[in-house]
């Protein structure tokens, strides 16, 4: 039942906070804020149950749905969803406990971050793979309105952008989806079954056609260049607890969907893409980085060293799946090191965005210029984003570094070039994140910052348990790399 | 003569007439109690048509009159639409003198609509084709003295006499070809004979007819004047029960024709037209009627696609059942939501909405939602199974063309929502009080619950049938 009470209880939630009139602004946080504990405390329970020498999927559970199309409410978790959804269910709280202007309408705030939670958290704990694109779809709902409602600059435009394009995305997902289904015999959405049996394997070009489908849904998700110019727009527009999640959740969906599905239930049909993915991958990594080194404005800047990490993600999965047998080992690593990547990404750039947000909420600005000479006035706000901005550039010892450390000596492995090629990324990545700091935190102070204010304790509560975080995982990420292991040797062999 | 195979359309008649005369007697402030009692009509004939639910499909009436799943269940949703449009009128109506007239000439566009859906012979197809436009013109106009709504009604008579005399040209060259009107008859001498010339011709006639009263493509310009401009619960009413009842009869057709003949193509040619165009033409609306007519024209282009693939997969009627049913209810719950704010139709009279009345704005999000089939609401399991079974009958360009315009539809539906929720006003509106309300939450409330419970509403449309015709 932890499966389903983590989505029933942020549900419930979001329902009493709509429904319910007469919250105040500071019951209705401090309710989100306890409701969107017992997802993580849960989640923290599925992962001392989960027997990382056990089956793929565990703590299953399984109720039918809509029986006469094969779909059911079914719920479990390999290591890879687990830690997925552990880190969802971190950031949510840290999200929600994260201080915001709610524009005089906090109830809704809130009650559309706690479905945003359900939604989330149902992408990665679906085990039929219908659930999984009904659950896909009610986080654009979600995100939509958080972004219209309570962003800043052209927040509706915003909005509108992210839901079209990945509306647009998640339909060719379903008519892949649908493809897959049809050629399962007996029909079924059920995931396990699925990938028991490689429905499409073999199948020429319809197998192609499903594939791509598959594809263009996850890569705009992603989102991979050149599919990725609504993302810049939702995170600069959005809220900055918003953004956090967009980054450090939303994307997720784009790569565990890709891991999960296509790389799982068509390994022979993905393996004859696998080229193709990881050099647009590869573009991803070079031009994500070198687009961010162009921006003037923090969160754009950091929105676009996500294009270049999640590309990095996308290069390890595509390593992992180019092959069917053979370099066991180096394409065990790579996926590890891709899910290291969704967990550490999630962590870092959803800590960077709520720090963006606390340099809006203090100056209204996100031009990067208009900052400076910091680092005396507010220390432990340049400390935090000290921190994270060298464990998102991959410095050794943070989350970061063994993520991209595991990717690269797998795709190495694999395709050694690539590999080569996109060590160049963690060099431009260096160098954008270390200007940053400076322009922020050294040189004189404007005059106008002369009165900042240091981070709050609820600020700092956050960022120090997310870094704190990526500290532990880069020091010792074995506990980290056991569960997902578990998934891998399934899903690989190899380890 | 098998009288008790008509027993729900015979009440109906009866019930019609007698309201007739009634209206005719009673004086004005009396005449709303017609309401209560064509809901009654409607809801005995329900009982009616579901204790006949699983008794095996036949013919009856000398084989003119199909009584088979699909044409069961087209009546329950037809029934079931005039009950809540019913619901929403007699407030609308009551300063009208002819108030109670009303719900007679409403009792006979749901006629018109059964007799298409049961239809088993082309005569039986155009009495009901005729009697449901006719019908339709009245009601569409019955505001004489407002003149869009006249202008609308003309509209929709002029399109129609057009449309209804081409099919009857159709159906006499069949007959002519043939010597028959039975569709048993036919679907026998069709497999048969040699002359593709003429059937394609009669095809394309009798297409023009029932793409018509379906509101497809290119017959289809009444849809959004009518949604525009008739009294609210007439727009709810006729874009949804002539829309299922066009539908049914269309599959019906379809599954005579030989498949020498390439039917499936111009179905599929049309249902692309259609659902684009419809779409595109929504796009800058500004007026919430004029909108959602143009998207219930879109609609229909979805709904030809479960009629292009009919026979090739198994899951093609269930879809189109499925489909129409949501479709119904969305559209439903859209229009008792406008009829409930008193027919305020320019769009940007909706701003701000959410914050004066959130569970009105809540009802049209659900329902354009629904239209464009998010899950888990009821309009994503009609389109997920049409595209499911375009796909498998071998047209995923087709499917691939309804998500390009699944998108295309998105933006005008968003073009409603986000002044609705976004914007701020302290506007305060009129209301029509408590059965709008409550036909609105009722509809709304269904949106969502038979979403949640879709397996209920496939399995009852998977147990529906076409009859065997040869």
């Amino acid at each position: 039942m932890i499966l389903t009470a983590s989505l029933v209880i942020p549900l419930l939630g979001a329902l009493a906070l709509a429904l319910w009139p007469g919250w105040s602004r500071a019951s209705a946080r401090g309710f989100a804020i306890a409701v969107t504990l017992a997802p993580l405390v849960l989640m923290l329970i599925a992962w001392a149950r989960f027997d990382t020498g056990g089956a793929m999927f565990q703590l299953v559970e399984e109720v039918d749905w809509v029986p006469s199309l094969g779909m059911g409410f079914r719920l479990g978790v390999d290591g890879i969803a687990l830690a997925i959804a552990a880190m969802t269910a971190l950031l949510f709280t840290g999200a929600t406990i994260y201080p915001i202007d709610t524009q005089g309408s906090a109830r809704q705030y809130y009650a559309w971050i706690l479905f945003l939670e359900t939604a989330s958290l149902g992408v990665f704990l679906a085990l039929d793979l219908l659930l999984f694109y009904v659950f896909f779809d009610l986080t654009l709902v979600g995100m939509y309105f958080l972004i219209g409602r309570w962003g800043h600059g052209e927040p509706q435009y915003a909005a509108l952008k992210f839901f079209l394009y990945t509306l647009f995305g998640s339909l060719f997902l379903l008519l892949a989806i649908l493809g897959l289904y049809l050629s399962a015999d007996p029909l079924t959405f059920d995931m396990r079954e699925l990938i028991a049996q490689q429905p499409l394997a073999g199948a020429g070009v319809f197998a192609g056609v499903v594939m791509a489908a598959f594809l263009l849904g996850f890569i705009i998700k992603t989102p991979l260049v050149p599919f990725h110019t609504w993302l810049p727009r939702a995170h600069v527009d959005a809220p900055a607890p918003a953004s956090a999640i967009l980054a450090g959740v939303l994307l997720k969906m784009g790569t565990y969907g890709l891991i999960r599905i296509p790389y799982s239930m068509m390994a022979e049909t993905f393996s004859a893409w696998a080229l193709p993915l990881a050099i647009l991958a590869l573009v991803s990594i070079i031009y994500g980085a070198l687009v961010a080194l162009g921006q003037k404005d923090i969160k754009r800047r950091i929105a676009y060293t996500s294009i270049n990490h999640m590309g990095y993600a996308v290069l390890g999965i595509a390593a992992a799946g180019a092959l069917l047998n053979g370099s066991e080992v180096a394409r065990s690593m790579a996926l590890v090191g891709a899910t290291i990547e969704m967990v550490a990404h999630g962590l870092i750039t959803g800590a960077l965005f709520l720090i963006a947000g606390s340099f809006w909420q203090r100056g209204e600005t996100y031009r990067l210029a208009d900052y400076g000479g910091l680092s005396a006035r507010t220390p432990k706000l340049a400390g935090l984003t000290t921190l994270a901005a060298f464990a998102s550039l991959g410095l050794p010892g943070l989350a970061g570094f063994v993520a991209e450390f595991h990717i690269f000596v797998g795709t190495f492995g694999v395709y050694p070039w690539l590999a080569a090629i996109g060590l160049l990324g963690i060099l431009i990545t260096a160098a954008l994140f270390l200007r940053m700091l400076q322009t922020l935190f050294f040189g004189p102070l404007p005059e106008r910052w002369n009165t900042m204010a240091d981070l709050r304790t609820s600020e700092t509560l956050v960022l120090g348990v997310l870094l704190l975080l990526v500290v532990v995982i880069g020091i010792y990420p074995t506990a980290l790399i056991d569960v997902i292991e578990t998934s891998t040797r399934w899903l690989v062999g190899g380890s | 003569m098998p009288i008790a195979d008509l027993l729900p359309e015979l009440i109906l008649l009866i019930g019609a007439a007698a309201i007739i005369v009634a209206a005719a007697f009673l004086p004005q402030r009396l005449q709303g109690l017609c309401a209560p009692v064509t809901m009654g009509l409607l809801v005995a004939s329900m009982v009616l048509v579901s204790i006949r639910w699983g008794q095996p499909d036949q013919l009856t009436f000398k084989g003119v009159w199909a009584l088979d799943g699909a044409a069961q269940f087209a009546k329950l949703l037809i029934f079931g639409s005039a009950i809540a449009a019913t619901a929403l009128s007699p407030r609308w109506m009551a300063t009208d003198r002819r108030h109670g007239e009303y719900y007679g000439l409403l009792l006979f566009a749901v006629l018109g609509s059964v007799m298409m859906a049961a239809a088993a012979d082309t005569m039986e197809l155009i009495v009901g084709v005729l009697l449901s436009s006719v019908t339709g013109y009245a009601l569409v106009g019955y505001h004489r003295q407002w003149s869009p709504s006249q202008e609308a009604a003309m509209k929709y008579f002029l399109v129609g006499a057009l449309a209804n005399a081409l099919l009857v040209i159709g159906v006499v060259l069949l007959f002519g070809l043939t010597g028959a009107t039975g569709y048993t008859e036919l679907a026998a001498s069709l497999a048969e004979n040699p002359d593709p010339w003429v059937i394609v011709t009669s095809l394309v006639l009798i297409l023009l007819g029932l793409g018509f009263k379906l509101g497809a493509a290119p017959a289809h310009m009444w849809m959004p004047d009518a949604a525009q401009a008739a009294p609210a619960p007439v727009a709810a009413l006729i874009t949804v029960i002539t829309k299922a009842g066009a539908a049914v009869a269309l599959a019906r057709f379809a599954m005579l024709l030989p498949d020498a003949i390439a039917w499936r193509w111009a179905i599929a040619l049309i249902a692309a037209v259609t659902m684009t165009w419809g779409n595109l033409a929504a796009l800058w609306q500004t007026n919430l009627r004029r909108l959602l007519g143009w998207s219930a024209v879109s609609q229909s282009g979805y709904a030809l696609m479960a009629i292009v693939v009919l026979g090739v997969t198994d899951q093609a009627l269930p879809a189109l059942l499925v489909f129409l049913a949501g479709y119904a209810v969305a559209n439903l719950a859209a229009f008792s939501a406008v009829t409930y704010l008193r027919g305020r139709t320019e769009l940007d009279d909706y701003r701000g909405l959410a914050r004066s009345r959130p569970w009105t704005a809540s009802v049209i999000i659900l329902a354009l939602l629904s239209f464009l089939g998010l899950p888990p609401l009821v309009g994503f399991f009609g389109k997920l199974m049409l595209f499911g079974a375009a796909i498998e009958g071998g047209y995923t360009w087709l499917a691939v063309a309804a998500i390009v315009n699944t998108v295309l539809s998105l933006f005008y539906y968003l073009r409603v929502i986000a002044p609705m929720v976004f914007a701020k006003t302290d506007q305060k509106a009129a209301d029509l009080g408590w059965p709008a309300a409550a036909t609105m939450a009722v509809t709304g409330l269904l949106v969502v619950a038979l979403g949640i419970w879709a397996e209920g509403v496939i399995q009852v449309a998977q147990s529906g049938t076409l009859v065997l015709l040869r």
